[in-house]
């Protein structure tokens, strides 16, 4: 079966996202950037099944700057066949947009199984993949940690609140990932000269058809109020009687 | 205008953030009405008419509301989405599974995890692991909202609002529930704690966490993790604080053995009080502690369960 992943290119998780002083967004020149971590678990689930004969295809989604080639070329490395640009320029795509540009590519390539990150780690939205599955009147798997297809279902555990969730749903679906659905490989130099190989389309947001205009405007953006500096104490004993007569909260 | 709060329910009673995003909707402004729905839900939706300021209560009790399964719970709003301005649920995991799926049928674009009323159409939300506060203003036409139960109190006790019945939309059968493994536990839930213990790494194994756990039944205290304590496999992923974990904001917060990586600290630098025990005194944990304590964990936790015996 075919699987389609998206990938999105963010702020390396492990950069200190600063604010641009005149509070309009956050500053990204000369940030480092990566592939979205939730998208690399996509990808790394879709390579899986692949390796493990469930899987014939995989095509890579990317939607944004011209950049986004970069992600999709590291998705190549990983293991997907080829790669899907919608290159929207430097506006936001928000994720009802992203939704339905996913959707529309979703409607040209046919995948049984379509697997999303639960969440960007710059926007921290977690809509998109349940949107999509919501447009194509598909079933949806959102935060999964495991899954085993059978045919023309899949069972799925999913991370909820109080532990874990088991379902079974029918193919064609939505999965999104948790942190827990596997650990991400390392891209090899070789695979990387690979990917440069690959096939990697560019598609306009308008040869979709899809309006990508944002529905949110960001009215300002600021850095939350800071903490106030602690104390160091030297021992058991001073943490306790601060808790107890500063903090007064045991 | 009239808001819609979905609860978040176990079928008797409501779910600690559902009492906040009622004082979200009371902040927008207008009448609200609060959706119970589930299986075998009755009691809940009780408990739902008597929060203060809620207007009306719908009860809709089906089977194919049990596990608040997405496609089933989407439906079911969409059947009376049309009568509301706002439609919020909790930004947990049961908010965050469904209101997205409702946003898209109704072509609106969601407002995820709000931390702040500013208007009826305009919003804070935490992004980049709240570590930027975004202003946000909607311009369609109903808001589909998730609430951050941290960024609100919980409303009081006192309301008598009547409760009625709302007809079961058909079972969209895209999907089956085969049920759930909820971790036991005799301690507070993690978003509902006083005080929250949470292991890390440094917790070096699962069977560690009893020290934790000792000092946390001392305190009467909920215990949590670090995502790699999860990924460790000492404790289940239920215990997670932090980005893609739970959001907390206890009246105190022990961190023991976390080093203080910036997902972690999204999910409880909110607290009223932090204290950190590491044993490396460069731990970025520090720089949000109230009381911090370099020392080996080993052997500052039992002393600490100790002293407050
Ligand atoms: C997309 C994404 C999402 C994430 N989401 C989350 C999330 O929701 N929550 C989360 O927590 N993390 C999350 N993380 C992971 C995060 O980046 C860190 O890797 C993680 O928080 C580290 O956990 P830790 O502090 O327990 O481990 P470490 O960073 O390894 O720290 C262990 C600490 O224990 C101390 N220590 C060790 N032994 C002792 C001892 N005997 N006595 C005292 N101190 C000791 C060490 O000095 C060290 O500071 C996420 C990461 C990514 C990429
Ligand atoms: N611009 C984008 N390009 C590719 N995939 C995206 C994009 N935006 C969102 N996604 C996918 O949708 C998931 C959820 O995103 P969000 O709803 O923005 O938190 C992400 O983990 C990605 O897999």
């Amino acid at each position: 079966m075919k699987v389609l992943v998206t990938v999105k290119r963010v702020i390396d998780p492990y950069v200190k996202v600063r604010v641009k002083s005149d509070g309009t967004g956050v500053e990204t020149a000369n940030v480092k950037m990566a592939m979205n971590p939730f998208c690399e678990i996509a990808v790394e689930q879709a390579v899986r099944m692949k390796e493990a004969g469930i899987v014939t295809e995989i095509v890579a989604v990317s939607i944004g700057a011209p950049q986004c080639q970069e992600t999709l070329r590291t998705a190549m490395a990983m293991g997907a066949d080829r790669g899907i640009l919608v290159e929207t320029g430097a506006a936001d795509v928000q994720p009802l947009a992203v939704a339905k540009l996913v959707k529309a590519i979703i409607d040209k390539e046919q995948p049984k199984l379509v697997i999303m990150g639960k969440q960007a780690i710059d926007d921290d939205s977690n809509q998109a993949g349940q949107m999509v599955s919501a447009l194509l009147g598909w079933p949806q798997s959102a935060f999964t940690s495991a899954i085993a297809v059978n045919g023309d279902s899949a069972d799925v555990t999913r991370e909820i609140d109080g532990g874990l969730e088991k379902l079974t749903i029918r193919l064609p679906a939505v999965v999104t990932t948790d942190l827990r659905l596997n650990e991400p490989r390392y891209v090899t130099l070789p695979n990387i000269m690979k990917a440069k190989k690959k096939p990697l389309e560019v598609l306009k947001p308008e040869a979709l058809g899809v309006d990508v205009a944002p529905r949110l405007k960001t009215l300002k953006v600021e850095e939350p109020p800071k903490r106030s500096a602690g104390v160091k104490v030297a021992d058991v004993a001073e943490l306790v009687a601060k808790l107890r007569n500063e903090a007064r909260v045991i | 205008m009239s808001v819609l709060v979905i609860a978040e329910h176990d079928g008797k009673q409501l779910k600690p953030g559902t009492t906040n995003t009622v004082t979200a909707a009371a902040k927008i402004g207008g009448d609200i009405t609060v959706l119970v729905a589930g299986h075998q839900c009755a009691e809940a939706a009780q408990a739902a008419s008597k929060i203060a300021g809620v207007k009306k209560v719908l009860l809709a009790d089906a089977p194919q509301y049990a596990g608040a399964v997405a496609e089933n719970m989407a439906a079911l709003v969409l059947t009376i989405a049309g009568q509301y301005g706002h439609i919020l649920a909790p930004a947990t995991g049961f908010g965050k599974n469904f209101m997205p799926r409702l946003a898209a049928l109704l072509d609106v674009q969601q407002i995820s995890d709000i931390s702040a009323v500013v208007s009826a159409d305009t919003f804070v939300r935490p992004i980049y692991a709240g570590n930027v506060m975004a202003t946000v203003q909607s311009a369609d036409k109903v808001k589909v909202i998730t609430v951050r139960a941290t960024g609100f109190d919980a409303a009081a006790e006192g309301g008598s609002a009547a409760v009625e019945n709302l007809a079961a939309a058909p079972d969209a059968g895209l999907s089956k529930f085969n049920g759930q493994e909820l971790s036991k536990s005799d301690r507070p839930e993690l978003t509902a704690a006083r005080i929250i213990v949470s292991g890390g790494r440094g917790m070096g194994s699962g069977e560690n966490f009893k020290i934790l756990e000792a000092l946390a039944d001392k305190l009467g205290a909920a215990v949590g993790a670090s995502r790699a304590a999860v990924d460790s496999g000492f404790v289940p992923n239920d215990y997670q604080v932090g980005q893609t974990g739970k959001i907390v904001a206890p009246e105190l917060y022990i961190a023991i053995g976390i080093s203080g990586a910036i997902q972690h600290l999204a999910g409880m630098k909110d607290s009223k009080v932090i204290i950190a025990v590491n044993k490396d005194p460069e731990a970025p944990i520090f720089a949000v502690a109230d009381y911090w304590l370099v020392e080996d964990l080993f052997k500052a936790v039992p002393e600490l369960t100790q002293a407050l015996s």
